[in-house]
């Protein structure tokens, strides 16, 4: 399994093709700008007001005083927007030479086929190819970058939009709030099933850029849509800020699925905000793995406000050097007999530090609810170290909420018996590595399995010899 | 008309292994060419296993003294894996458990592990070679998509050791204690199994407290560890009169009044 996946070893140390940008906003952060972004976009009134009262929040709120430290982001030296094209691409034939060429360097053909099939795909901060695939269109499904979708869909983008995480939420989703750009809106239709998994690309590859997507899906009644995004990005030598807004309406007796893997470079902060609500009889899946950056804080939020809603959260974590890796997912019961499955399966090598960091909260309203938090950790080597720290708020009787946590070392004896039988040991703890998260890799579609292969590959590569 | 078999040779000489600085064998001679079996057997704690450890490089075992070779080469210098991809294998008392690697996977990656990058083994005869040994250890189909020997049973895990031996076809096998944990049956099976892949190309070394393996894997040659070497060496008659007799009559006739490690004689 392990020789199968192809190496690019271009990737590991990064490259950047000549910018294509064609505006690139001043650094630093103000009213003016905010009222420049807003204005270039051609936004409605609202959204520009939405975003200047996001600044204010932003400008008011402190940084966390929880979790790691942040205290080296220097807002002022970030972009805030660059538009790569002034047209976005209509078709895949449409996109610049340029961006195409990024991607194939990516490394990644599995992935980059699925473009044609019906795929946005964000580059820097806007879309610059989105389609949708014709049978999609035909049953009703809205696929679109979001700053088109608030162009085309004004009212129901502003029913929805905001709704699930409002700008005073943290201020990481102010800031967001108030220069977002690009991201994901989709809207499923009442018992429409989209059996293909829907995709993205994001990638960051201006240096000092920050990237402020804002995702927003909203799967009607009884639909059913599966989404995946995936990142990967080239390193740089200064600091960059990924700080994106996901959120995500379940509706009643609906289902939607939420895939990432997200690769940062060792230099990003992760800084992700994503958050769903269900209805009645709804399933919200998140599947989160999150590989690379300096420091990531993301907890995958499902909201179940609706009887009998559900929430599977699936996550895995890898830090190494000099990364901080804190994740992990809430869960909010609300209403009777919710279910709540969260699984996290965290590895620290080389020094690096991952923790589980989870909310399971049982509201007054949640009689008959059941919680089961099941938190694994790989620690590769005496440097590295993990933490896990479960929260539990309990406000009703007649609820079960189960708690395992484990904490495991590769073992001697693992390696010597894999050793035993011909493998190095890199191979050896890769094998172990990727048994390690195998109930994770199972639940990604196929190129996306392989990508994983091929990151926490990568990952090794560094950490042994 | 006349074709070359290679016929590998273990050659121990003058072996000394130390676990956490006791020493545990000291000066153990044996050779074991293609084509033969040898039977280790000797009382608990008398060394038998520390000498299949060590042979494999288990980081536990500090080699502290003698050479071994395997076909002239010298297997001490080498990594774990480097002696595996040369050709040995032990089957071990107790085996790991990975979760979330298939056995098969875990196989074809050792395969290949074996023949080197740009000559991996085609699928196709790659299951066809699965099948066959899984046909042979009568062991379900199912249990190579299982990840490896993670809720096998003693004796699964047992099987599943020589399965790993019939697919990795190395040239010197050591068998540690591969019957225990077994019933008659099971062991009928695993033994045919090895006796399956007997001939020149490989050399078997079997370690073992009971006699009753050897009614199946019948060896050439039978040696008794006692403090942490080989006392006593003859054919398969003294398999049986160990079987018969127990082990008291070799220390007797050696003024052995302790057989473990660290007492003296």
């Amino acid at each position: 399994m392990v020789h199968e996946v192809p190496v690019s070893s271009e990737y590991r140390y990064g490259f950047r093709d000549r910018d294509v940008s064609v505006y690139r906003a001043p650094k630093g952060l103000n009213r003016d700008l905010v009222i420049e972004i807003s204005k270039m976009k051609g936004e409605p009134d609202w959204m520009t007001e939405f975003r200047l009262k996001a600044l204010d929040i932003f400008n008011a709120k402190p940084m966390p005083t929880w979790g790691p430290d942040l205290s080296a982001i220097d807002f002022n030296n970030i972009t805030y927007y660059v538009k790569p094209s002034e047209r976005r691409g209509r078709s895949w034939d449409e996109v610049p030479e340029e961006i195409k060429k990024t991607f194939e360097r990516l490394g990644i053909p599995e992935a980059e086929q699925k473009f044609l099939a019906g795929v946005s795909a964000q580059y820097e901060s806007e879309v610059v190819y989105s389609s949708v695939k014709k049978e999609l269109e035909e049953k009703g499904v809205i696929f679109l970058d979001t700053d088109t979708a608030l162009k085309e869909y004004p009212e129901l983008f502003r029913e929805y939009f905001a709704t699930v995480v409002p700008p005073s939420d943290n201020k990481f989703a102010a800031l967001n709030s108030a220069v977002w750009s690009g991201g994901s809106f989709i809207y499923v239709p009442k018992g429409v099933k989209v059996e293909v998994p829907l995709q993205a690309y994001f990638r960051i590859n201006s240096e000092n850029m920050g990237q402020f997507e804002r995702t927003l899906i909203i799967v009607d009644e009884g639909a059913f849509v599966h989404y995946v995004e995936g990142c990967t990005a080239p390193v740089y030598t200064t600091d960059s800020l990924h700080a994106a807004v996901v959120e995500v309406i379940v509706k009643r007796g609906a289902r939607a699925r939420y895939t990432t893997i997200q690769n940062w470079s060792n230099n990003v902060y992760n800084l992700v905000t994503k958050r769903a609500t269900t209805e009645a009889y709804a399933t919200m899946e998140w599947v989160d793995g999150n590989l690379g950056s300096k420091v990531t804080m993301k907890y995958p939020s499902v909201i179940m406000k609706g009887e009998g809603g559900k929430a599977d959260i699936l996550s895995i974590a890898v830090a190494g050097k000099g990364q901080v890796l804190d994740a992990g997912a809430k869960a909010h019961m609300l209403a009777p007999n919710c279910t709540a499955t969260i699984v996290s399966k965290s590895i620290s090598k080389d020094g690096g530090a991952v923790n589980y960091r989870g909310l399971t909260m049982f509201g007054k309203n949640a009689k008959g609810s059941k919680a089961n938090v099941k938190c694994d950790t790989l620690i590769l080597d005496d440097r590295s170290i993990s933490d896990t720290i479960p929260y539990n708020e309990i406000k009703t009787d007649d609820v079960v909420l189960e708690h395992e946590a484990t904490v495991s070392k590769v073992s001697e004896e693992q390696l010597f018996y894999l050793m035993s039988r011909g493998l190095s040991e890199q191979e050896a703890t890769q094998m172990i590595v990727m048994g390690f998260i195998e109930p994770f890799a199972k639940e990604l579609p196929m190129e996306y399995a392989v990508e994983l292969n091929r990151l926490i590959q990568f990952e090794m590569e560094g950490s042994i010899g | 008309m006349s074709q070359t078999v290679h016929q590998p040779v273990l050659q121990i000489e003058g072996l000394s292994v130390a676990v956490e600085g006791k020493e545990i064998i000291r000066g153990l001679d044996l050779t074991v060419r293609g084509g033969e079996v040898h039977a280790v057997m000797g009382p608990n704690g008398t060394g038998k296993s520390t000498l299949a450890q060590a042979l494999m490089g288990h980081p536990r075992y500090e080699v502290t003294g003698g050479r071994v070779t395997l076909d002239g080469e010298d297997v001490l210098e080498m990594s774990v894996d480097e002696r595996a991809r040369k050709g040995l294998f032990l089957a071990m008392q107790y085996p790991s458990e990975v979760s979330g690697v298939s056995t098969s996977d875990f196989l074809r990656s050792a395969i290949n592990a074996r023949r080197g990058e740009g000559n991996e083994i085609p699928l196709m005869e790659f299951v066809r070679k699965l099948d066959r040994a899984l046909k042979a250890l009568e062991m379900p189909h199912d249990m190579a998509g299982r990840y490896l020997n993670e809720g096998f049973s003693g004796g699964e895990k047992k099987r599943n050791e020589i399965l790993q031996m019939m697919l990795l076809e190395p040239k010197i096998a050591i068998l540690d204690e591969v019957d225990s944990g077994l019933d008659i049956d099971a062991l009928k099976i695993v033994a045919q199994g090895v006796n399956e892949m007997l001939s020149e190309r490989l050399g078997v070394l079997v370690i073992t407290h009971y006699q009753r393996l050897l009614n199946y894997i019948r060896p050439h040659y039978v040696h008794v560890m006692m403090q942490g070497r080989i006392v006593k060496s003859g054919g398969p008659e003294l398999a049986e009169e160990l079987e018969a007799k127990g082990y008291d009559w070799i220390k007797e006739e050696l003024g052995i009044v302790d057989e473990a490690v660290g007492q003296e004689a």
